[in-house]
């Protein structure tokens, strides 16, 4: 693996509770490497979402990113930046797509000045030529009618082209690294694909490396180079693409490559492994899976897993893995 | 489009007729025209003057129905008070008042001109304080910032308008001695002299629940989802607050405040009386208490006339201000 674009260390992000901060994500480790597609999966509510917000750094008040997390970028740590600078960074060198194209865009400013304010906050280009760069880029992301669709507002189009708007507005400053949170999660299933393709295609010419969320391991398959599996506020599983396709080391992971086909409809709920993902603050002592575990023993319940490293490019955190119990098959 | 404004005026001539209609009514519920001829011509006045009195002003009709005129003829109706009262109000002949004997007309010439230089100011400023200060505590909230001018909100909802007039007059008009404590003059030199105290008390009044309003609208704004695209474009605080959650917030605020726009010319009745401004607000708390019939039922219809001006224009600018918007 060559040396990487962006790599997470340590990344804990709280929210205030009751009694004490509620962690909601909780020492992420992630890294991307210039070009490379990650995919992060996981259900619902493991967090997925608020570790992208903490990549960007969206994360405001009352939640707080923790002391000791780490977001190397080109190998500064973005978390340490002045605010001023780290807009430089935001939307230029690093873009990102939201879950819900119907209310990502501002409701009163029509689509083309929208993109065109992504570009002008960044570069000193006119207005007029700015605005025929958001031609070429609604054209390229496949808007029809690009010339009239800039002026139209975001309430006249479909949640499809709402989605082209948002992935052209990101694309606008070829940025070495696309964030996508569930792009396609709230479309329909026939422009899922075509939303699918278009990013792999954008990426791969401008060559960005994409961090993919997902709850579906199909997009997996298709897009992605490795896979990070996310599981109450942890990653439990790294690898390969080949590795989670073709030997996921985690109950976890194992169960979410079963249910393919079934993923596909909304909400990403799992119908092979029984129950949901606990809630932040409701996370089980030990390994917090071993409620929904098919293999659980005694040690997963009061012992937390380690990570363990199964090969070169594959890690996993797992019980199991340490040989503490006998081989599930 | 077409359809809508006709729809609106239909809906706005019965309001104006359920208004007039209600106004008699009540008004008759708890006074009646003796009452009214006797406030006018004093209680030691003839008898001979006080008949005189009800014939010229019309009051020696009955209400609802003139039984000097048989059953089949139309004037058992028509010469009536009822009657005599739309015909006034509709054909905008408002008549001299029950007090005084000027025409009303006139009197509202001569009001309405220092009642928007009180309601007009205070209008404008109240607006841009309230807007900028609400956009500022949203900014900085759930900070000290914030939680602090929640309080003075709070306090200064609790204390009621008259008491900042009282104490307004007090401690910058006797006190300071800044400005006149009330009183006003047409010239535009001394006016804003007379003026500066009831608009500035206007403001401290209308300040607290106006913040707390805008505040509430800015603060889902900032929670919307368009808002985080903003911030993930690499917008700064201040373009995104200005530019984005201002625009939006916009929405809501002005289609609340230009409700208010067509009432700033009946003026502010606590205000105009308590400041001596002679406003149309002063003509109708005087009217009130002189049992003015005429010149009140004027106001009345005026203003119900304002409120449908007033709904009109609070959808045009709804439909001016978000295009998702359309009249129909
Ligand atoms: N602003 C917030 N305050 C408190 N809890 C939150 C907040 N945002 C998200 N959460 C919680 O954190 C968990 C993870 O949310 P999220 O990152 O959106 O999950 P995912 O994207 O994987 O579905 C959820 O249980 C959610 O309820
Ligand atoms: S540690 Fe135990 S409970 Fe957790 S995934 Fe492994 S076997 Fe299941
Ligand atoms: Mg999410």
């Amino acid at each position: 693996m060559s040396t990487p674009l962006l790599s997470v260390e340590q990344l804990t992000v709280s929210a205030p509770g009751a009694a004490e901060r509620v962690r909601i994500i909780d020492g992420i480790g992630l890294a991307v490497s210039p070009g490379e597609t990650l995919a992060l999966v996981g259900e619902s509510g493991c967090g997925k979402s608020m570790t992208a917000l903490a990549i960007m750094r969206l994360v405001s008040p009352p939640l707080r990113i923790h002391a000791g997390s780490r977001v190397l970028f080109e190998g500064r740590d973005i978390l340490a930046l002045p605010a001023t600078e780290m807009r430089t960074v935001r939307g230029a060198q690093m873009a990102m797509i939201f879950q819900e194209p119907m209310t990502s865009l501002n409701p009163v400013t029509r689509v083309g000045a929208q993109v065109q304010e992504a570009i002008t906050l960044h570069s000193d280009v006119s207005p007029f030529a700015a605005r025929m760069q958001v031609i070429d880029l609604f054209e390229m992301v496949g808007i029809p009618d690009p010339h009239k669709r800039i002026d139209a507002y975001p309430h006249q189009l479909s949640g499809g082209l709402k989605q082209r708007v948002m992935i052209a507005m990101a694309m606008a400053l070829k940025p070495r690294l696309l964030i996508a949170d569930e792009p396609t999660t709230a479309l329909d299933a026939t422009i899922r694909a075509q939303i699918l393709d278009l990013i792999r295609n954008l990426t791969a010419n401008t060559g960005t490396a994409v961090l993919l969320i997902t709850h579906d391991f199909g997009v997996v398959n298709e897009l992605a180079d490795r896979v990070a599996v996310m599981y109450a506020g942890q990653i439990v599983e790294e690898g390969t693409r080949e590795d989670l396709l073709a030997r996921p080391k985690h109950p976890y992971a194992q169960g979410l490559l079963k249910s393919i086909p079934r993923a596909e409809q909304r909400g990403g709920r799992l119908e092979e492994i029984q129950g949901v993902v606990p809630r932040p603050g409701q996370w089980p002592e030990g390994c917090r899976f071993h409620t929904r575990c098919p293999y659980v023993f005694d040690d997963c319940v009061f012992e937390p897993p380690a990570r363990t490293i199964v090969s070169a490019t594959q890690a996993a955190r797992c019980h199991l893995l340490t040989g503490k119990a006998l081989d599930p098959a | 489009m077409a359809a809508y404004l006709v729809r609106r005026l239909v809906y706005g001539a019965f309001t104006v007729l359920g208004v007039l209609l209600l106004l008699f009514v009540l008004f008759f519920t708890v006074t009646d025209p003796d009452d009214i001829a006797r406030k006018a011509v004093g209680d030691r006045a003839k008898a001979e003057v006080y008949v005189q009195w009800k014939k010229n002003h019309g009051y020696d009709r009955p209400l609802f129905v003139n039984s000097e005129h048989g059953v089949a003829d139309t004037k058992r109706y028509t010469d009536t008070l009822l009657f005599e009262h739309f015909r006034r109000m509709l054909t905008f002949d408002f008549g001299r008042s029950d007090a005084d004997g000027t025409p009303i007309a006139k009197r509202l010439r001569e009001g309405a001109g220092p009642s928007l230089s009180l309601t007009v100011p205070l209008f404008v400023l109240g607006l841009l304080v309230g807007v900028v200060v609400s956009l500022f505590v949203a900014f900085f909230r759930e900070t000290y910032i914030d939680r602090s001018m929640l309080v003075v909100c709070m306090l200064a909802m609790s204390i009621a308008g008259l008491l900042y007039i009282i104490g307004g007059q007090f401690l910058v008009g006797t006190l300071l001695r800044w400005f006149p404590i009330s009183g006003f003059d047409p010239d535009p030199a001394v006016t804003a002299r007379f003026l500066a105290l009831p608009v500035l008390v206007g403001l401290v009044s209308g300040f607290g629940a106006d913040v707390r309003l805008y505040r509430t609208v800015f603060i889902e704004e900032m929670n919307r989802d368009y808002v985080r695209t903003a911030r993930a474009k690499g917008a700064g605080d201040a373009r995104i607050m200005v530019r984005h959650v201002l625009r939006n917030a916009l929405i809501p605020i002005l289609t609340n405040v230009v409700l208010a726009i067509p009432f700033l010319f009946t003026g502010a009745l606590l205000l105009e009386s308590f400041f001596g401004i002679p406003g149309l607000g002063s003509l109708t708390v005087e009217a009130i208490q002189s049992n003015d019939f005429a010149t009140l039922r004027t106001m009345v219809f005026l203003g119900a006339l304002l409120f449908i001006a007033g709904q009109l224009l609070t959808d045009i600018s709804y439909a001016l201000a978000d295009p998702r918007v359309r009249l129909s």
